[in-house]
Formats: structure tokens, sequence, C-alpha cells
């Protein structure tokens, strides 16, 4: 009896021993169940087509293209291998112009008629219009509608889930951004973080390390939503004042932000890293005449610097994955960032700010999962890579 | 000839650049400090005015620009108690079975990386995961029981760390001793590693309480609501909870003049709790250290 209670017992402890690989499973199982469904979705707004004139040799159009057409960037069908002819975009709204509310119909029952009048006798025209208002005698063709495809979302420049007719799913300003903001991030923390790590394994007597400590370990224990707040009150104004900006939100604030919180990590792990440094190798260097400084950074740092290249990773890692306090000051514009002064956007604010408002299911939805698959494969490997370099070191 | 080994102009070039390099050191260290106060102090001087009896019990008002935060605390505490109730019996069994049962070599190697891995995914990375499955999959909806097991994953690593770190400071001879006693491996565990090592364990989970009632992104999708005028009834109602209170009253809204005092004092509450949070465990720690001393 005692046996058999020590066996169930034993399993149960044995099953909450998998329980985080399980985690690790499941989370890769949930977000791509839920993201790869943008690929069969449609690049125009799903229960809408686009309609040409019958005599328009254009087949296809990319989401861009819609895009600039709709937005009237690309004004002639040259640009799109048509014809020399002006492009006249029509929306469904645009159908009162054409025709009175008589000839339409009660209920719009006429429209279909009336839309196929109007692109049978525009040779330029470009019309959006659901797709229940389109005949079986159409007088015009179609677009061919394509599914999304991996290239316009991993290639595409421009985030813009909500335009219509064809949302853009581009991922590279949300990328390009997360990287900028993390690697200027890491540029502040990195100095600030080994000196402090240094300061505390090597330099400080006792006291002044037991002071330090407790201070490291409360500013890692600070929520990110009160550094954000912090950020967005105090950071925020100081740099739209010192450098004289329409708006202090910026790629520069959220980069001194996340500095601020990827410190504790990067000071921990490359302190303990120095701590691990042979009393035996430090005697020997300063028996040789070497000063401390000298022995720091010609033999407690080179021998290190595998333990000081994980805590660095790591900050990295949380950097690009913080989401509330950079969600709160960088001002969430997705455009690809040039200067670290202007507004940009990371993946996780943009997860953040627009999953709430993004129908289950739909398009929209179903890029945010991507994006939390891209950021779960960024976090992979990086973890992947401290475990490499941490490895390298125990041999 | 003998050969000067120190001469003195280098010596003293390499005394100026250690005093320099030290000195540097020295003063971006105590800059750390002073970045903790200046962000403590800050919320500290704001808040404290705002912090009063009515605002700590009573529910928001007049459109988020007045009231109190009441219902945020409620839910917060809810919440930890919650994931504590996961998270807690999993990362404890899961850190005794690391150090206790499971083979040495691969197998704990392994174990360890998907630890270590999933104390690395970005929390906004488990709020998408706890939609997926807790709201959507498991049919749980927005509510306290969805947030509660989606934050209770994600502190499950770190109380499986704490565990195993404690188990792994108790002296294998006391293990031997149990079982030369006649004591199975399970009553070992129970009567003689386990109360050994429950001092540094507690400390640990007091420690994943403070990191599960500041964080957000988790509970964005799973649990909080914007606003409500009456407490939770049950596991599968919404909740506010303090750190999404701050982010709305900070963010968005319409009058920020007179949203703003309310976000100073609910930051300042929030970072009332962590603090009391990390003290505690570093007093029983200290408490528990000097215990063991004595004996």
């Amino acid at each position: 009896m005692k046996r058999v209670w020590e066996k169930i017992v034993e399993g149960i402890l044995t099953c909450s021993g998998f329980m985080t690989s399980l985690t690790i499973l499941l989370i890769v199982v949930f977000l791509f169940a839920e993201a790869l469904g943008l690929f069969n979705k449609k690049v125009i707004e799903e229960g809408y087509v686009l309609a040409v004139n019958k005599a328009n040799p254009v087949q296809e159009l990319s989401a861009a293209q819609i895009k600039d057409v709709f937005d009237e960037e690309i004004t002639n069908w040259k640009e799109l291998g048509g014809p020399d002819a002006e492009i006249k975009v029509f929306r469904l709204e645009d159908i009162t112009s054409y025709f009175s509310e008589e000839e339409l119909g009660a209920g719009y029952e006429k429209a279909p008629r009336c839309i196929g009048e109007i692109v049978a006798g525009d040779p330029g025209i470009i019309a959006f219009v659901p797709s229940k208002f389109i005949e079986k005698d159409f007088p015009g063709h179609l677009l061919q509608d394509e599914s999304i495809s991996f290239d316009e979302v991993f290639a595409g420049k421009e985030w813009f889930p909500t335009a219509t007719p064809a949302p853009q799913f581009g991922f590279l300003p949300l990328i390009t951004g997360t990287l900028w903001v993390s690697f200027f991030a890491i540029l502040f923390a990195l100095p600030f973080g080994l000196s402090v790590a240094v300061y505390m394994s090597e330099v400080a007597d006792h006291r002044t390390r037991s002071f330090l400590k407790p201070v490291i370990e409360l500013l890692s224990g600070i929520p990110s939503v009160v550094y954000g707040f912090f950020g967005l009150i105090v950071i925020v104004p100081l740099i739209q004042k010192a450098f004289n900006l329409p708006v202090g939100e910026t790629g520069l604030a959220g980069s001194i932000v996340l500095a601020i919180m990827a410190l504790p990590t990067i000071i921990t792990v490359s302190e303990d890293a120095m701590r691990n440094c042979p009393r035996a190798m430090r005697e020997a260097s300063l028996a040789l005449g070497a000063t401390r400084w000298q022995t720091i950074y010609k033999v407690v740092i080179p021998f290190s610097v595998s333990g000081i290249t994980s805590g660095v990773v790591l900050g990295i890692g949380r950097a690009i994955g913080e989401t509330m306090a950079v969600l709160m000051v960088t001002g969430n514009a997705a455009v690809i960032p040039t200067t670290i002064l202007e507004p940009l956007r990371t993946i996780p604010a943009t997860i953040a700010a627009e999953l709430g408002e993004a129908p289950a299911g739909g398009a929209h939805y179903e890029a945010l999962f991507l994006l939390g698959v891209v950021l779960f494969f960024i976090t992979m490997l990086i973890n992947f890579s401290v475990e490499y370099i941490s490895s390298r070191t125990n041999k | 000839m003998k050969q000067d080994v120190f001469p003195a102009g280098q010596g003293v070039r390499k005394r100026r650049s250690q005093w320099l390099a030290f000195g540097i050191f020295k003063l971006l260290s105590y800059s750390i400090v002073l970045i903790l106060f200046a962000i403590l102090g800050f919320i500290i001087y704001k808040g404290a005015g705002v912090i009063s009896w009515e605002f700590l019990t009573t529910a928001p008002s007049d459109g988020m620009t007045g009231g109190g935060i009441w219902p945020a605390i409620v839910g917060t505490f809810y919440l930890m108690v919650g994931s504590a109730l996961f998270a807690f019996p999993v990362g404890v069994m899961s850190g005794i079975y690391m150090n206790e049962y499971a083979p040495k070599g691969k197998l704990v190697r392994f174990i360890r990386m998907m630890t270590n891995n999933l104390s690395g995914i970005p929390s906004i990375v488990f709020g998408l995961f706890g939609m997926a499955l807790f709201v959507k999959y498991m049919g749980f909806g927005d509510s306290i029981l969805a947030g509660s097991l989606t934050l209770g994953l994600l502190c499950v690593p770190l109380v499986i760390r704490t565990t195993e770190e404690a188990l792994k400071a108790i002296p294998d001879s006391f293990r031997e001793g149990s079982l030369a006693l006649g004591a199975t491996k399970l009553q070992t565990i129970w009567h003689v590693i386990l109360p050994m090592g429950m001092p540094n364990i507690i400390t640990g989970l007091i420690l994943a309480l403070g990191r599960v009632s500041g964080e957000t992104a988790p509970i964005l999708f799973t649990c909080a609501a914007y606003f409500l005028p009456h407490l939770p009834h049950s596991m599968l109602d919404q909740c506010m909870a303090l750190p999404y209170h701050l982010y709305v009253i900070s963010t968005s809204g319409t009058d920020m003049e007179s949203q703003l005092p309310l976000a100073y004092g609910t930051a300042l509450v929030l970072i009332l709790i962590i603090l009391i949070i990390n003290l505690s465990a570093n007093a029983l720690r200290r408490y528990f250290s000097n215990k063991v001393k004595t004996n």
C-alpha cells in the first residue's frame, strides 16, 4: 500500500516536472493555430471585390498596389501594366452621384445593374463593391483575389491593418522598430550595467554591496506599467524639451525606459559571472605587479566574458519582449524608423494595442497572432544562444 | 644592469587610471540608486496626497475622473490568489521532481532549458496564449479564472527555480541520514527535506506574488476590465486590476487634469504593494537564516 502511494506521488511529481515543456509546446500549437489562417485570407477585405472595365487587361494587383491606387498615389493604369488611362476610383458610396435614389430602388435592389453600367461605361474605372452586388452577367471583370502571401507580410513595408479595400500587414516597420529601440536601449544599458557589475563584484566592500543588491532587486521588481507611467510623465516631456520636438513620445524615450528595465538583468548575470572568476587567477595577476584595475580588465573580464555576454543577451531579450512601458512612451507610429527621435512602434506594443479591437478570426487578429509567433521565436533564439554561450563556459 | 621594474612614472599613471576607472564605476553605481529613488520618490511625492481612506475603499466614479480604486485592489488580490493557487503546487512539485527524482543528466538539462525558455518568453505572448487557450478554446471567457491561469503559467518558472535552489542547498547527509533510519524517499522529502527548504521556498513564492501583482500584458485580453461598478461575483467574472487601471487612466481618457492625480495614487498603491512584498520576503529570509545560525 505504501509503495503504491509512493509510486502515485512520484508519478504526479514527474507530470508536474514536464509542465514547463508542455506549456511551451501548447504555446507553439495555439499561437500557430490562430496565426496560420492569415495566409488563407484574401488580400481584399472579406465580402468585397474589385471590378474593372472589360477592356482592361490588368488581371491582379498586389495589396500594396491596391492601397496606392485607392490613396491616389498611382493614378494611371500604365504604372500597373495596363493601358494609358487615368484611374477612376469608385466606392459604393459614390454611387449616389451617378444615380438618383429612385433609380437605385428601395434598399439598393437595383444597385447591381447600376454598378454594372458604371463599370462598363468607364475604361479607367476600378470599383470596390460588396460581392453581393455583382450579377452573373456582370459587364466588367473582377480582379483576381490572391491569398495573402508570405512575402507581403514579412517584407511588407506598411502596417495598416484597417485600410480598405486591402489591409496592409507588412511586419517590417514593427520588426525594425523593435530592434531599433532595443538596440539603443542596450547601447545605453551596456556601459552602465557593466560598470555597476564590476563595481559590485570587484571594488565595493561588503557593506556597499549589501546596500546595492536590494536596490537592484527592487529596480527589477517595479512593474513595467509603472516604468511606462514614469516615462510618460517625466522622460517624455524632458525629451520633447531637450530636443525641441513636436512630440516627446519617441524611440529615445522607449530606449531610456528599456535601458533602465534591462539594467538589473545585465548587472546580476554579469556580476555572478565575474564572482566566479577563481581567486587564484586574481592573486596571480596581482602578484605579478598588476594593479587591481589591470587585473580586472586583463584577467577578470576576459575570464567571465561568456557570462557577461549571456547577461547582455538576456537584457536584449527583456528589451525586445517588453510591452507596457514601450506601448506608453514610444508614440506607436508604424513606420520604418530612420532616427531615434521619431515615434516608432514595436511588436509587443502592436499586439497589446490592437488585439482588443481586432475581431476574432479576422485577418487582423491572425496577423497579430503571427506577430506573437515572430516574437516567440525571437525570444527562443535568444534563450538558446544564452544556453549555448553558458554551456561553453562549463567545459 | 639592474632594471627598474616599476618606473615611478608608470606607477603613477597606473594608479591614476585605476583611480579614474573606480571613480567612474562608483559614480555609475550610485546613480542606479539615484534612479530608483527618483522613480520611487516621484511617485510617493505625487501620490501621497491622493491616498485617503475614501480613495482606497470606493469605486471609480464620474467616468474615471473621480472616486477610488477599491475594485482594482480587490481584482489584483483575486488574481494574486488565483495564480498562486495554480502556480505554487505545480511549481513546487516540479522543483521537487527536478532536484530529488529526475535522473541527473540529459533529462534534467532538457527540463531546465525548457523552464529557462518559458521564463524568457515575453508576457504579451502569454497574453496571446491565454486568450487562445483559456478564453477561447476552453471557453472561460474574459474571467478571473483565465487571467489567474495565464499569470500562474507566467510565474511557474520562477517558483520552480527557487524551489530547486532551496532544495539544492540542503546537504545530502540529511537525505542519507533519513534513508538510513529506514524512511522511504517520500517520507524523507516530506519530513526532512521540505521543512528544511521551506523558508527559502516561501521567500521565492512571495517574490513570485510580487511579479504577478504588477503584470499587465497577460491580463489585457484574458481578464482585465476597463471599469466595473461592482466587485466580481465569481471566478468567471471579469475584474479590474491595479496595473491595468494605471495604464488605462494614464493613457486614455478625456480629462487628463483630473485623471492624473488618480494615476499617481494608483501607481503609489501598486508600488507599495510590491515594496511590502519584497521587503517582507527579504525580512523573512533574514529571519530564517538567523534562526538557523543560532540553533
